[in-house]
C-alpha cells in the first residue's frame, strides 16, 4: 500500500471507460453504418478469393508474383500455396487476405494524405508524432476491447484494430520519404512557376515514392501480424485457428495454421518488395548502374 | 537598360526580423544582432544591365545564395525592393510571382536539380510543361535547347546515366528552353571537377554571346567571377562590400578583406596589358640622325629604343650595335639600322599572353593600338610585378611581429626555430 499512500488512485481507465461507452451510445448510428460498409467490403473481398476453387485463386496469385516479381516467385508462391492447401488451411489463408488487403486499402488511404500533411507542416508533424507512437506501442489487445464494444464480436472489430494499428508505418513513411525529397529539385519546381500540387505530384510524390512503398510494405506486414490477434474477438481466418489451438494446447493446428500465416507473410512482403523496385525513380537509377 | 535592380534588401532569418533589422540600421553588425535572427543579406543594392553577366561573388556563409533566391522570390526580402521590370518581387503576390518565373527569370543550380525520373528531354522540357506549351512544340524547343548545349541525341537517357558535367548542361538547357531573358545561376559549375569547369565557363560564354541573356551568376571562385563577369559584387558577411569589373577588384580593391581575397586570383588572365603599360621611357622619331640617337641611347644608358613616327605608329626598334655599324658605313638616315619587325600587343590583351613576346626580346614589349599607335610599353619587371599583389610583402620583409594594426590580420608570426 506504499505508493497508494502518497497519490490518491487516478481513475484513468474508468474515465476512458465511460467516454467510450457515451461515444458508443452517442455516435451508435456512425458506428452501425460502418460496420454494415465494412462487413459489405470485407464479404465482397473474402467471395472474390474464398468462392473459386482453391487452384484458380492459386494460379492467379502466383501470376500476379509472376508479372511484378519473375518466375522464381511465381514458382515458389505456387509451392508455398499447394502447402497451405494440403494441410486444409486454404479457407482461412483466403479469409485472412481479405481482412488484410481490406484492413491495408483503408490504413493507407488514411496514412498517405496524413503522411503528406505532416511533411508540409512542423506543427502536424509535432501533433501526429506523440499519437502515432501511442497507436504503435499500446499493446494490441488493449484496441480490441472497446473495438468489441463499440462494433461487437466479428470480423468489422478486427477489421478497425487493424486500421488503427497498421496505419502508422504508412504516415510515418510517407512524412519521411517527401522531407527526403532533394530541396534543390523542389525548388527547381517553384523556380519554373509550378504550382504547390504540381510540385507534389510531379516532384515529391513520384521521388518519395520508393520509401512510401517501403511504408506499403510495412503496414501490410503489420495487418497480417494484427489479424492474427483479431482471431481473439472472432474474426476467424488463420488466426481464428491459432486461438483455438493455443486454447485446445493442439500442437498440431497451431503449426499448421502458423505455417500458414508464413507463406502468406513471405507471398505479401516479396510482392510488395518487388511493387517498390518498379517505381520510376528506382527503374531510372537502376538503369545508370546496369 | 537595367534588366534587375535592388534595392537595400535586407534578409533575416529567425524569430524577431524587425528588431534585428532595426538595430542593423543603427549600425549595429551581425554578430551582434544575433539574438533576434540571422542577417543573411543586410542593406543589398545594386542594378544588373540587360545582356550583363553580374556575378556575386563570396565565401559559404556570406550570403550569397539567399541573394540570388531574392532575384526569383523563392524567398522573400525582409525589407526593401527587388524589381524585375516593373514587379517588385518584395510585393508581388503568389499568382503574378508564378507568372514571372514562367516567363521572366529561370535558374541553373548546383546541384543541377534534375527530376531522375524523366528523361533528359523530358527534363529540358519541364518549364515549357509549367508554362502549358503542347506537347509537340515543347519537345522541339527542349530538343532546340539540348542542341545548343550540345546533348543533341541524348534525349532519351536519364539523368543518372550523364556524367555531371553532361547534367549540368542539362540543367541549362532547361533554363534556355524556359526562354526567360534573366538566368539565375546558383554555384553553377561548383561540382564540377576543374578541367569540365573550364568547359563549361568557355560553352556558357559562347551561348551569352549568341543569347545575350541577362545573367545573374554566384560562385566562390574569383577566377571563375573574374573569367565570367563584366562585373562582380564581392559579398562578405551579408553585405556587398564592392561591385566593379574584374580589373576594378583586382587593382583597386575597396577594403583589406577584398585584397586578401584577391590575392591568389590568376592575374594574368584578369589583368590587360592596358592595365600596366608604361609610357615608354625613350623613343626616337623616324626621321633623327643617327648620331643624335646614338647620343640619346648613351644619355639614357639603354641598348636600344623604339622608333616612331609623326602620328606615332610603331616603325620599328634600333639597337645601339646597328646604329654604330650603320654610322661607319657612312648612313645618313636611320632607316638603314631599323629592324622593323617587331612583336606587339594591344591594350586589351590578357597578361597571360604578353608572356611569351616579353620572352622573346630584352626590350619591353610594345603596346600598340588599332592604328598602330605606340601607347606604352610594358617592360618585364612591371609585367612580373603585376602577377603579385600589391600588398603581399615578400617572405624576407615580413617583420618577426607584425605592427599594431597589421594589415595582414591572417599572417602568421613564426617563432624563429632553435636550432639543436
Amino acid at each position: 500500500m506504499s505508493g497508494t499512500s502518497i497519490l490518491p488512485r487516478l481513475p484513468l481507465g474508468d474515465a476512458v471507460e465511460s467516454a467510450i461507452d457515451w461515444v458508443t451510445t452517442t455516435f451508435r448510428w456512425l458506428f452501425l453504418a460502418l460496420r454494415d460498409a465494412a462487413a459489405f467490403a470485407y464479404d465482397a473481398l473474402d467471395a472474390v478469393l474464398g468462392g473459386p476453387p482453391a487452384w484458380a485463386v492459386a494460379l492467379a496469385l502466383a501470376a500476379v508474383a509472376l508479372l511484378v516479381r519473375g518466375w522464381r516467385l511465381a514458382v515458389g508462391s505456387l509451392v508455398g500455396f499447394a502447402v497451405v492447401i494440403a494441410v486444409d488451411q486454404w479457407d482461412n489463408a483466403m479469409d485472412s487476405l481479405a481482412l488484410v488487403l481490406l484492413a491495408s486499402v483503408v490504413a493507407l488511404a488514411l496514412a498517405v494524405p496524413l503522411g503528406i500533411w505532416a511533411a508540409r507542416s512542423d506543427r502536424v508533424s509535432a501533433v501526429l508524432r506523440p499519437v502515432l507512437d501511442l497507436m504503435q506501442t499500446m499493446p494490441a489487445f488493449v484496441y480490441l476491447i472497446p473495438m468489441v464494444f463499440i462494433f461487437r464480436v466479428g470480423i468489422v472489430p478486427g477489421i478497425v484494430a487493424t486500421v488503427i494499428f497498421a496505419m502508422v508505418p504508412g504516415v510515418r513513411f510517407t512524412e519521411l520519404g517527401i522531407r527526403q525529397v532533394d530541396k534543390e529539385v523542389v525548388e527547381a519546381g517553384h523556380a519554373f512557376g509550378s504550382t504547390e500540387g504540381r510540385i507534389l505530384r510531379q516532384i515529391q510524390l513520384p521521388l518519395a515514392l520508393p520509401t512510401i512503398m517501403a511504408g506499403v510494405n510495412q503496414v501490410i506486414m503489420l495487418a497480417l501480424s494484427m489479424v492474427v490477434i483479431a482471431g481473439l474477438v472472432g474474426a476467424g481466418g488463420l488466426g481464428g485457428d491459432v486461438v483455438n489451438a493455443l486454447t485446445r494446447v493442439d500442437v498440431s493446428l497451431g503449426v499448421e495454421a502458423g505455417l500458414s500465416v508464413v507463406i502468406l507473410a513471405m507471398f505479401l512482403d516479396r510482392v510488395t518488395s518487388a511493387l517498390a523496385a518498379r517505381a520510376p525513380v528506382s527503374r531510372a537509377l537502376a538503369t545508370a548502374s546496369a | 537598360m537595367t534588366a534587375l535592380r535592388a534595392e537595400g534588401v535586407y534578409k533575416i532569418f529567425g524569430r524577431r526580423p524587425g528588431e534585428a533589422l532595426r538595430r542593423l540600421r543603427d549600425g549595429a553588425t551581425r554578430d551582434e544582432v544575433r539574438p533576434w535572427g540571422t542577417a543573411a543579406v543586410i542593406d543589398a543594392t545594386f542594378e544588373v544591365a540587360s545582356g550583363e553577366t553580374f556575378v556575386v561573388m563570396g565565401l559559404s556563409g556570406s550570403g550569397k545564395s539567399t541573394l540570388i533566391r531574392m532575384l526569383n522570390g523563392l524567398w522573400r526580402p525582409t525589407e526593401g525592393r527587388i524589381l524585375l521590370g516593373d514587379d517588385d518581387l518584395a510585393r508581388v503576390d503568389a499568382k503574378r510571382l508564378r507568372e514571372l518565373r514562367r516567363r521572366r527569370v529561370s535558374m541553373v543550380f548546383q546541384h543541377f536539380a534534375l527530376l531522375p525520373h524523366r528523361t533528359v528531354l523530358e527534363n529540358a522540357a519541364y518549364p515549357l510543361e509549367i508554362q502549358g506549351v503542347d506537347v509537340a512544340e515543347r519537345r522541339r524547343r527542349a530538343g532546340e535547347a539540348l542542341e545548343l548545349v550540345g546533348l543533341s541525341g541524348w534525349g532519351d537517357v536519364v539523368p543518372a546515366q550523364l556524367s555531371g558535367g553532361m547534367r549540368q548542361r542539362v540543367g541549362l538547357a532547361r533554363a534556355l528552353a524556359a526562354d526567360t531573358d534573366v538566368l539565375l545561376m546558383d554555384e553553377a559549375f561548383s561540382a564540377l571537377d576543374p578541367l569540365i569547369r573550364r568547359e563549361m565557363q568557355d560553352q556558357l560564354l559562347d551561348l551569352q554571346q549568341q543569347l545575350g541573356k541577362t545573367i545573374v551568376f554566384i560562385t566562390h571562385d574569383l577566377n571563375e567571377a573574374m573569367y565570367l563577369g563584366d562585373r562582380i559584387a564581392v559579398m562578405r558577411d551579408g553585405r556587398i562590400v564592392q561591385v566593379g569589373t574584374g580589373e576594378q577588384v583586382l587593382s583597386e580593391p575597396a577594403d583589406e578583406y577584398v585584397a586578401q581575397f584577391v590575392a591568389d586570383v590568376d592575374r594574368s588572365r584578369v589583368l590587360t596589358a592596358g592595365s600596366v603599360m608604361r609610357p615608354p621611357a625613350v623613343t626616337v622619331q623616324v626621321t633623327a640622325g643617327p648620331r643624335q640617337v646614338l647620343r640619346t641611347l648613351r644619355e639614357q644608358q639603354l641598348p636600344a629604343a623604339y622608333v616612331v613616327d609623326r602620328r606615332r605608329v610603331l616603325q620599328g626598334v634600333v639597337r645601339d650595335a646597328d646604329v654604330v655599324t650603320a654610322l661607319r658605313s657612312g648612313a645618313a638616315a636611320l632607316t638603314d639600322a631599323l629592324e622593323r619587325d617587331v612583336t606587339s600587343v594591344t591594350p586589351t590583351t590578357p597578361l597571360a599572353d604578353v608572356f611569351a613576346p616579353a620572352a622573346e626580346s630584352a626590350l619591353p614589349v610594345p603596346v600598340v593600338d588599332d592604328e598602330r599607335r605606340l601607347v606604352g610599353v610594358i617592360p618585364r619587371v612591371t609585367l612580373l610585378e603585376a602577377m603579385t599583389p600589391a600588398d603581399i610583402v615578400p617572405a624576407d620583409d615580413l617583420p618577426r611581429t607584425p605592427p599594431e594594426g597589421s594589415p595582414l590580420p591572417g599572417a602568421v608570426t613564426t617563432e624563429p626555430e632553435v636550432v639543436a
